[in-house]
């Protein structure tokens, strides 16, 4: 056993040595140690180097707030955690930590040479280093700030560990099981509520784990803590939750909770996720979160081997740790005085208590001078001393007088005690000042929460389970749980917890670096230097100092950061306010929050029905939303470019077929359904007769095109919409909004069935010839079913929706069956056309024959500011119709002017030149060479044509149609484009092909 | 995230739900009528206060409908709901 472990003592497992390295050598341990434990067993204090100055620095503290001890923990290449806090890591065998922030090695630091160049790196230096000249800001500051800037490396590969979520329902959610959490959870439980207890650390308990001489209900406090851990874990209507952080406070007691599943398991079992992220919603939330201990500011008060008193207390307490063998224990606060007589029971030399204080508790001074460890009051730390570990410090009186160095291994400082208010005020509660406790508590909740213990101001043991008991009693009550527990209380000897504190720099601590945040590396100088330079807000304080913005966002040094401010402000605290609390409480994974929505689950995939069948024949497929679909079916060595010319050449001069089941699908139907149509889409749905379809274009309010599609009558009472694949469900909740909220008296009845029916597409002058022979009661001639027809029939055997409508230019139908049945008939189709040369196209196709046509896609060719008649669709507005969504908007003058962009077609000057979608249109060549120029308008669909030979594209121009005939310029970097506008019909421009 | 009480289904997470903006701006029953600068109003003007504030949701992966909440801009809690055409509460 090393020289730092204690004979006997602490919750360790002495028998079980675990082996470990960091940075690389190796060291043991016990079972039952944190990183930190054992680290300090093994006499390691010096982990990392300081952010800025990259000065050496040790463990300080004893749980989540510790601010310094921040390592990266690696298993494997993919799976390196940095900036892990070395006090919450629970220690497994063959557990490899590495220090951060240093190069070559934590020992011997180059970046040490920051802290010899402190003076001009004062707080703010980067406003007022990095500023010119402005020729470096791209290739030298920000490599350099980059460079330096971070603590720990992100691993370079994915994560390849599982995250999982859970969502519950809670009565009493009680965040932190120490004394007062218990207590909590004990009274609620007992009222027969359903109760969630979660705490950060790997064992429940808090305080009570290092409670060494208080008894409970005549027991000793941690068999009491076992024996109620016991009763809890029993009520099957009691979640236990260690390891697992209520790190968010969230709106109406949604509590977010991060559980550490495996990180504390040498060899996870597959079967588990690392983590799970609880959302748990609770009637009630008691917050039990206890306080956190402050720091001292004194000058060099952050080597290693200066820690905080109570953290001294919890290492020998836990795990059987001294942190040094001849320590000195600064202090304005009651509660170090049990640090120093404990660790001097286990046989440390105290070499001096120095106080800052006039008069400690009597019986605690008493104590510390019958076991002779000298006391001496109203004396200051002045300066420490040591490399990579403290080896003095200077004890200077507060009324002057000679100043004393004491040698040491260790010092522990106690500055009292900061209540943990992080979550009382996430939840919006409101702070009040108080006074006598020197802190901020909780003083108005805005959620149904009730704070407990030391997280309230409230100390001591007895105190802590009696306001815990009173939390869970109140919550259960207001549940209206009906068991017993009204006056439960709680016997205590033992676990006072004393006063004191000190707030701010300590006395006799001007000179040198007194640090306030250990982790961003601010000192008292800076904060200080903030003021002077302007600074009034604390927030302002904050951001130009960066104190508190660390990853331990300011638990430890929040309070002195106030303080120092307060000085030199001369302000009091609560004039100056406090900084917001955010959440997290302590740092979560991204794969926590992420959970399983990554990869292939980052969002569902949708997938025709014929999608198997295009993925066996080697289709290239694309995603449109969440919507994969076939771009191209490429042949044997064919590339996109060559399948797409021969899949429109085929559909062109024969036949094609194409999966169009992604089309949002909806069912309008009730006796009013054309007149709720009617009122809806611009176009007139009165005269259009069962049997018929017609294009509809959809507008928002504002007049501008929201959608377009085929609605097909298929009764006098009943539509087939159809929609944008992407507009699906925003043109359903349109709808629902103006049929449930608008027209609540029209009978009218919405379903959409975008998933119920496969679509199937024949298009191509020989689409008769291919379905003609699978209909079955129907007579699909040109007389007896004419362009825009729809009709309910049997095809291939199975019920069917047949629509004959184009897409292409071409003599085209649409096949709706059933999606359950959409492979067979696209099956029975391909089999069908096979003697008519039947080719299956794409997307990308179907893009390009339609852009041949001049048929807008909604989204692609419009971008929300186009009206129908700039789209070119002014023809299908119906004009006698009363009223209709958009019709007032459209009536406004703005929206008819001559200038507005108009959808057009363009044709380069070289037919082989594609233009760029998205490129801008300018009036004369010249002044595409400078800027700025005027834009005129901008490409918004662009391909090679395969039946014309050549390049084709559309355009919204300003007074477009009026320029049609005109030239323009596309000015890009390779040069500019000269372009002819046309007429956005390239192909078939009387549509004869579409009444074949 | 809010705890939304949909009048059909009663607290329902948000994420169940799609927001429908302020609450009792009915479509003018004749637009034509209206002037344009009533017509802007109509379309784009939204009272925004800090406070009490009519809004409507839609439990859209629920019951699907429209329902009118009374929301405090400045907590967040709802003060009151009725479905949609009952009178405000």
């Amino acid at each position: 056993m090393s020289q730092f472990r204690a004979a006997s003592g602490g919750r360790i497992d002495r028998a079980t040595s675990l082996r470990f390295t960091f940075d690389g050598r190796a060291y043991t341990g016990a079972r039952g140690d944190t990183l930190a434990s054992a680290l300090l067993a093994n006499g390691v204090h010096l982990v990392g180097r300081s952010f800025k100055y990259h000065r050496p620095r040790g463990i300080v503290g004893a749980g989540s707030d510790e601010p310094n001890a921040l390592v990266a923990l690696s298993r494997d290449a993919a799976r390196v955690t940095p900036n892990m806090r070395a006090t919450m890591i629970e220690l497994y065998e063959g557990l490899r930590a590495e220090s951060q922030n240093r190069f070559p090695s934590l020992a011997f630091d180059l970046g040490a040479v920051n802290d010899l160049l402190a003076p001009l790196l004062p707080a703010g230096f980067y406003y007022k280093t990095f500023k010119w000249p402005a020729s470096w800001w791209k290739r030298v500051y920000e490599p350099l700030i980059r460079a330096a800037a971070g603590l720990g490396r992100a691993p370079t590969l994915p994560d390849p560990d599982r995250y999982t979520a859970r969502w519950a329902h809670a009565d009493v959610l009680v965040a932190g099981a120490g004394p007062a959490g218990i207590a909590a959870a004990l009274v609620a439980a007992e009222a027969g509520a359903r109760v969630f207890l979660v705490d950060e650390q790997s064992e429940f308990g808090g305080s009570l784990l290092a409670e060494d001489a208080a008894t409970i209900e005549g027991k000793p406090a941690r068999d009491w803590l076992a024996d109620s851990l016991a009763t809890l874990a029993a009520n099957p209507r009691v979640t236990l939750l260690p390891r697992a952080t209520a790190f968010g406070y969230f709106a109406h007691n949604m509590i977010g909770v991060s559980e550490r599943v495996t990180d504390h398991l040498a060899d996870p079992p597959p079967h588990l996720p690392r983590e799970r992220l609880w959302q748990v919603r609770a009637r009630r939330v008691v917050l039990a979160t206890g306080a956190l201990e402050r720091p001292l500011v004194f000058p060099n008060n952050d080597r290693p081997g200066i820690m905080l008193a109570d953290a001294a207390r919890i290492y020998l307490s836990r795990y059987g740790v001294v942190p040094g063998k001849r320590i000195v224990v600064a202090t304005a606060c009651d509660s170090a005085y049990r640090a120093a007589l404990d660790l001097r029971a286990a046989g440390v030399t105290i070499a001096a208590i120095a106080d800052l204080r006039e008069s400690p508790d009597r019986a605690l001074l008493e104590q510390a001078r019958a076991r002779d460890i000298p006391v001496r009051m109203q004396t200051a730390v002045a300066g420490t001393g040591g490399g990579r570990r403290v080896t003095w410090a200077r004890l200077a009186p507060l009324g002057g007088g000679e100043a004393e160095r004491v040698a040491c291994d260790a010092l522990l400082m106690s500055g009292g005690w900061t209540p943990a208010v992080h979550l009382f005020s996430q939840s919006r509660g409101a702070l009040r000042y108080d006074l006598d406790a020197q802190a901020y508590l909780p003083h108005k909740a805005a959620e149904q929460e009730l704070s407990a213990g030391a997280c309230r101001g409230v100390f001591g043991l007895a105190e802590a389970l009696e306001s815990g008991a009173r939390a869970g009693e109140a919550a259960a009550a207001a549940i209206a749980a009906t068991g017993r527990a009204a006056g439960r209380g709680f016997a205590v000897t033992g676990g006072e917890h004393g006063g004191g504190g000190w707030l701010g720099l300590a006395p006799n601590g001007q000179a040198g670096k007194a640090f306030v945040d250990f982790q961003n590396d601010v000192t008292a100088k800076d904060i200080r230097l903030a003021v002077r330079e302007g600074m009034r807000s604390i927030e302002h304080i904050k951001r130009y100092t960066t104190t508190g913005m660390a990853t331990d966002q300011g638990k430890t040094s929040n309070m002195n950061a106030l303080g120092i401010a307060s000085a030199a402000l001369e302000a009091t605290i609560p004039e100056i306010g406090h900084t917001t609390f955010r959440m997290p409480y302590t740092p979560v994974t991204f794969g926590a929050l992420a959970g399983i929505a990554r990869g292939d689950l980052f969002e569902p995939v949708r997938r025709t029905p014929i999608h198997a069948w295009a993925a066996e024949r080697g289709a290239v497929f694309e995603d449109v939303g969440q919507w994969k679909r076939a771009r191209y079916f490429p042949r044997e060595r064919e590339g996109m470019r060559e399948a797409v010319a021969r899949e429109c050449r085929a559909v062109r001069q024969a036949v094609g077929v194409f999966d169009a089941s992604t089309l949002g699908k909806i069912e309008v139907v009730g006796a009013d359904a054309a007149e709720f149509l009617n009122r809806l889409y611009v176009n007139s749905w009165s005269k259009l007769g069962v049997g018929r379809c017609r294009y509809g274009i959809l507008c928002r309010e504002d007049g501008f095109v929201r959608d377009d599609g085929v609605v097909g009558r298929l009764a006098p009472d009943r539509f087939h919409v159809t929609t944008t694949t992407g507009g699906a469900a925003g043109v359903l909740a349109m709808m629902e909004d103006y049929a449930q909220t608008e027209w609540p008296g029209l009978d009218v009845w919405l379903t959409s069935t975008t998933e119920q029916w496969a679509v199937i597409a024949v298009q191509g002058p020989r689409a008769r010839d291919v379905i003609a022979p699978l209909v079955e009661g129907l007579d699909v001639s040109r007389a007896a079913f004419p362009h825009m027809a729809v009709a309910e029939c049997v095809f291939a055997g199975v019920p069917a929706r047949l629509f004959r409508v184009s897409f292409t230019g071409e003599l085209g139908f649409e096949v709706n069956v059933p999606a359950g049945f959409g492979r067979a008939v696209w099956e029975a189709i391909v089999a069908s056309g096979q003697p008519h040369g039947i080719t299956p196209y794409g997307t990308e196709a179907m893009h390009v024959l339609r852009a041949e046509k001049g048929y807008i896609i909604v989204g692609q060719d419009t971008d929300g500011t186009a009206t129908p008649d700039d789209a070119g669709l002014g023809w299908a507005v119906a004009k006698a119709k009363p009223d209709f969504v958009g019709k007032r908007s459209l009536a406004r003058a703005a929206m008819r002017g001559p200038d507005r962009k108009q959808f057009v077609g363009l044709l380069t000057e070289d037919p082989a030149v594609v233009l760029e979608e998205g490129a801008q249109l300018v009036a004369d060549a010249a002044a595409a060479a400078s800027v700025p120029m005027a834009l005129l308008g901008h490409v918004t669909s662009s391909y090679f044509s395969p039946i014309l030979g050549r390049s084709i594209a559309l355009a919204m121009v300003k007074g477009g149609r009026g320029r049609i005939g005109t030239r323009l310029y596309v000015p890009m970097p390779t040069g500019t484009v000269p372009v002819t506008l046309c007429s956005p019909i390239f192909h078939d421009e009387k549509g004869a092909r579409l009444d074949d | 995230m809010l705890l939304i009480p949909c009048p059909h289904c009663g607290d329902r997470p948000e994420i169940e739900f799609s927001y429908g903006g302020e609450a009792h701006v009915a479509r003018p029953a004749d637009p034509a009528a209206l002037s344009d600068e009533q017509w802007a109003d109509f379309l784009y003007a939204r009272t925004n206060p800090k406070g009490v504030f009519a809004e409507r949701w839609r439990h859209t992966n629920g019951c699907g409908r429209f329902f009118n909440v009374v929301r405090d801009t400045i907590s967040d809690f709802f003060v009151a709901g009725h479905k949609d055409g009952e009178p405000r509460a």
